[in-house]
């Protein structure tokens, strides 16, 4: 059965200071699914979050929810619910008052609320703390009150903005699980915002990876990882090595002073692309036996695999394998023709440079983002 | 030894910041006219006080005048609060904030003074005699009031997640009643703290009321200047007794009230 | 980026419009008043007359920096002993301290001037035992002794305020690494308690400088500071063109003395 589109974005632009946070940005999100907007801090998801919240408006541009225009729509007029980075949960209410509110809201009789308020501390494993102060509860427990507290509301659309920045890695682990349950046992379209990729990865049907207010790839988070459409991409998601290269015919790329077979086709013969090879599709063989040679720079043991780096020409490749090698060690690389994959070259294209010094990305990913407004 | 040396010196400060309020009890039950020379225990100054007509007058106009200058001060500080919350302008924010803090700095008596030739540079292009009146009075108090109250609200709004409004919309509410149920009460215990705050600040102002009224509105810090200017008889005595008393009441009953509350919020 | 609502632009409307009609208007009429005769023409006359108000100025600067040297002598200890003291016991001193301040100023200075006069408490306790008279009220040590009596609280309360928020492992960190008592007190607590200091500084120098009762109360006629000087002209010789130019430089070397102190204090940030 195909599904519905539930939400259309049509040419959204939004200017904050005469700056663009989305630039022409168009997007259609399908019932039932699980997306995730991935991005670094300032792509703009959060800015789409609240558009389709309502928070905002576009200054240009349209956001259609199931087929009718949401222009002028008031936050509390629109069938989308939101969890909130910090949850914003109110502090004078206990939680059962918290998640009730929205019923209460609506005017629904007492004896619906307790009813659907028992239902809810069920689904999100809160029974027995109806009387407890919000305040007081642990970070993942106001999680779960907020979630209850959207839920309620049989939202047919769930906002989750970062919910998970301010966990701690296990229980981060743990409610990932719950929330990606949650979803299928709904069966609510949930709109996810993170910038931490291997969440994205984990938990969505469909991810959004945005850079600079543009929308830089949909897909399944397979598609993502194995086919990035740009450098950006590549980049962004896992760890790649990202060459320059020339396509010498379909299926022969050519790059590294080497030519290889690869699965790639469609290409202008001699056109100019970036290539890239995922640090675990490398093999290390003897050196001579490899169609590429070079020397091990320095090896880093990360318990399930070692990360290895060697010089080629200048160029640090990143591998990873479960062999040990020694550094200074000659050795040849082997790349199969599916570990190969062209991109068409991008404005991204030489802005990311090799392993030859590490990336700060590790530090600034646990970083709990400010909100871009 | 160190210890009780401390502990000496504690109490010696404690007897000084108390020697004139036991003075004042103390002589309020004086059956003679002095208030230095004991000359026997009488509650006469408490019957007479009760019975002076004018020390009651200037005891209601006192409260008429602190309610209304606390009520009118806490709408306007709260909405300023507000206001100057959501402020995007920095600079425009920045002055907001000096101009606030400006009656708090200054001087009372230039405050006082500034206002009065207000008041009377106004009267004179009205061609009025007499510009000053309970108006002025109540303008004056309004004004040097308001920092009080935007001073306790502004903090408790910056405290307060700039979500949660969003988030009551988000549930159903329209932004009014967002406002009402979910803004406000965060903010409700500044308003209550700067309300009370302004009620005893005009309560007790002397030096602004003395340049700001009218001939025809005392109020009892005037009446008690204007008393001890003469020979002060017990009977401002008993009447202070009785307010220090009132306050005193007051006090242990927030006092113990917000203890009771610690200990209910810690044993939860 | 928040776009504001309409309530939320108009919300502070009526304090705008309020904060410029009493509070910039009237400091701009002390101005005018300062710089104009009684008919309202443009004069200099006020401010040259201020030269006869030398004497009163520096005796006012004087007795009120000498009154808030000394109530920083006194509140610091003790505002330190109290941090020390149990929770419950703090809060019940704190009050003790701040109860005097609910009793209006001019019956507690009164009363002290029952307490000190020729015909007073003390002077008729010393008459028991046969001692002469001790002359007190009329002399600055009780103008002096007045400001200290009624402002110390301002001077207590903030200090206390910030010794008692210092993160008492900073103090034990200060310890470890080998710190006395009293060179904790001197490299640890007094530089963390300077915030407090200052502010305490302003809130007892600005009321005493400009007091006017304590003055006429304690000093029995025979002090006069500056506030009594703008008192009398504003309320006995109603000539208000004076009153404003008293006013406005009290208000000037204020507004001067208090840039200098939180300069000294590395704090630009006035208040809020």
């Amino acid at each position: 059965m195909e599904k519905n589109t539930i939400i259309e974005l049509k040419n959204i632009t939004v200017e904050f200071d005469g700056e663009k946070v989305l630039d022409d940005m168009s997007l259609s999100i399908k019932d039932g699914e699980f997306v995730t907007f991935l991005g670094s801090s300032g792509c703009g998801k959060t800015t789409t979050l609240r558009l389709i919240a309502g928070f905002l408006e576009p200054d240009s541009g349209e956001v259609f929810f199931d087929g009718k225009n949401m222009r002028g729509v008031p936050p509390y007029k629109r069938e989308v619910n939101t969890i909130f980075q910090r949850y914003a949960l109110f502090p004078h209410y206990n939680v059962y008052e918290n998640i009730a509110y929205g019923l209460r809201v609506r005017k629904v009789p007492e004896a619906q609320i307790r009813e659907q308020v028992t239902e809810m501390l069920r689904l999100v494993n809160l029974q027995g703390f109806e009387k407890r102060n919000v305040t007081k509860l642990s970070g993942g427990q106001q999680q779960r009150v907020a979630i209850a507290r959207a839920l309620i509301l049989k939202p047919k659309i769930l906002l989750l903005d970062e919910p998970l920045a301010a966990l701690d890695l296990k229980l981060r682990k743990d409610m990932q699980n719950e929330l990606k349950n949650i979803q299928k046992q709904t069966g609510i379209t949930f709109i996810f915002v993170t910038h931490d990729q291997e969440e994205a990865l984990s938990m969505s049907d469909t991810v959004v990876v945005m850079n600079a207010g543009k929308i830089q790839q949909i897909g399944s988070p397979i598609d993502i990882y194995n086919e990035p459409e740009n450098a950006f991409v590549a980049d962004f998601i896992g760890e790649s090595n990202i060459l320059d290269g020339i396509m010498k015919a379909d299926y022969n790329a050519c790059f590294a002073g080497h030519c290889f077979p690869c699965l790639d086709k469609g290409f202008a013969p001699g056109e100019e692309v970036d290539i890239v090879v995922r640090p675990e599709d490398v093999d290390i063989v003897k050196a001579g036996e490899g169609m590429l040679r070079g020397t091990v720079t320095s090896v880093t043991f990360l318990g399930v695999h070692f990360e290895i780096i060697v010089d080629i020409g200048g160029f640090k490749w990143m591998i990873q394998t479960t062999d040990e090698h020694k550094e200074g060690e000659d050795v040849g690389l082997v790349i199969e023709p599916d570990a190969i994959h062209v991109m068409k070259k991008s404005e991204y294209s030489g802005q990311y440079g090799d392993y030859s010094s590490y990336s700060d990305e590790i530090d600034t990913l646990n970083v709990i983002e400010e909100e871009e407004e | 030894m160190k210890k009780a040396l401390g502990n000496v010196f504690i109490w010696i400060i404690y007897l000084i910041l108390y020697a004139p309020l036991l003075v004042m009890v103390f002589f309020s039950f004086n059956e003679g006219r002095s208030t230095s020379v004991f000359s026997g225990f009488s509650l006469k100054w408490y019957a007479e006080l009760f019975a002076s007509r004018d020390t009651m007058t200037a005891l209601q106009n006192t409260l008429v005048l602190a309610i209304s200058s606390a009520v009118i001060a806490t709408v306007l500080g709260t909405a300023a609060a507000m206001y100057m919350y959501y402020l995007r302008n920095k600079a425009w924010k920045a002055t907001m904030k000096t101009v606030t803090n400006i009656p708090m700095m200054n001087p009372e008596i230039v405050t006082g003074v500034s206002m009065m030739l207000l008041f009377v540079f106004i009267g004179r292009m009205l061609g009025a005699d007499n510009s000053l009146s309970f108006g002025t009075l109540l303008i004056a108090h309004v004004t040097f009031n308001l920092p009080y109250v935007i001073l306790n609200v502004l903090p408790k709004l910056n405290q307060t997640d700039p979500h949660l409004a969003e988030a009551a919309q988000d549930l159903g509410s329209t932004p009014m009643q967002a406002f009402v149920k979910v803004v406000m009460p965060a903010v409700i215990p500044g308003v209550i703290s700067g309300f009370l705050m302004s009620f005893t600040m005009s309560l007790d102002d002397f030096v602004i009321s003395y340049y700001t009224t009218g001939s025809d509105f005392q109020t009892l810090p005037l009446k008690i200047f204007a008393m001890t200017k003469k020979t002060v008889k017990p009977d401002m005595y008993a009447l202070s007794s009785l307010i220090f008393i009132t306050v005193l009441i007051l006090l242990l009953i927030i006092n113990i009230s917000q203890i009771r509350q610690e200990k209910k919020n810690a044993s939860k | 980026m928040k776009k504001r609502s309409f309530a939320q632009r108009i919300a502070g409307a009526p304090y705008i419009l309020w904060a410029a009609l009493f509070i910039v208007i009237p400091m701009a009429i002390v101005v005018y008043y300062a710089f104009t005769d009684a008919d309202g023409n443009f004069s200099f006359a006020n401010i040259r007359q201020l030269a006869d108000y030398k004497e009163t100025f520096l005796i006012s600067f004087e007795y009120s920096f000498i009154a808030t040297i000394i109530t920083l002598v006194i509140s610091y200890p003790f505002a330190y002993l109290m941090s020390k003291k149990s929770a419950a016991s703090q809060r019940i001193m704190m009050m003790l301290v701040m109860l005097p301040m609910w009793m209006n100023l001019l019956i507690r200075t009164y009363s002290w001037m029952n307490i000190l006069e020729r015909n007073g408490i003390i002077n008729n306790l010393l008459g028991l035992f046969g001692a002469e008279p001790l002359k007190m009220i009329g002399t600055p040590g009780a103008v002096i002794f007045g400001m200290i009596y009624n402002y110390i609280p301002y001077m207590i309360i903030p200090i206390y305020n910030v010794m008692s928020k210092i993160d008492k492992s900073l103090l034990e960190s200060a310890e470890d690494l080998g710190s006395n008592g009293l060179s904790k007190l001197r490299r640890v607590i007094l530089p963390l308690s300077m915030p407090g200091v200052i502010s305490g500084f302003t809130m007892v120098f600005v009321p005493s400088v400009s007091t006017f009762y304590i003055s006429q109360k304690l000093g029995g006629g025979k002090v006069m500071l500056i506030g009594d000087a703008i008192e009398r002209q504003m309320q006995t010789s109603y000539n208000y063109n004076l009153g404003a130019s008293l006013s406005l430089v009290l208000m000037i070397v204020i507004l001067i003395s208090m840039i200098v102190v939180n300069r000294f204090a590395g704090d630009d940030d006035l208040l809020i």
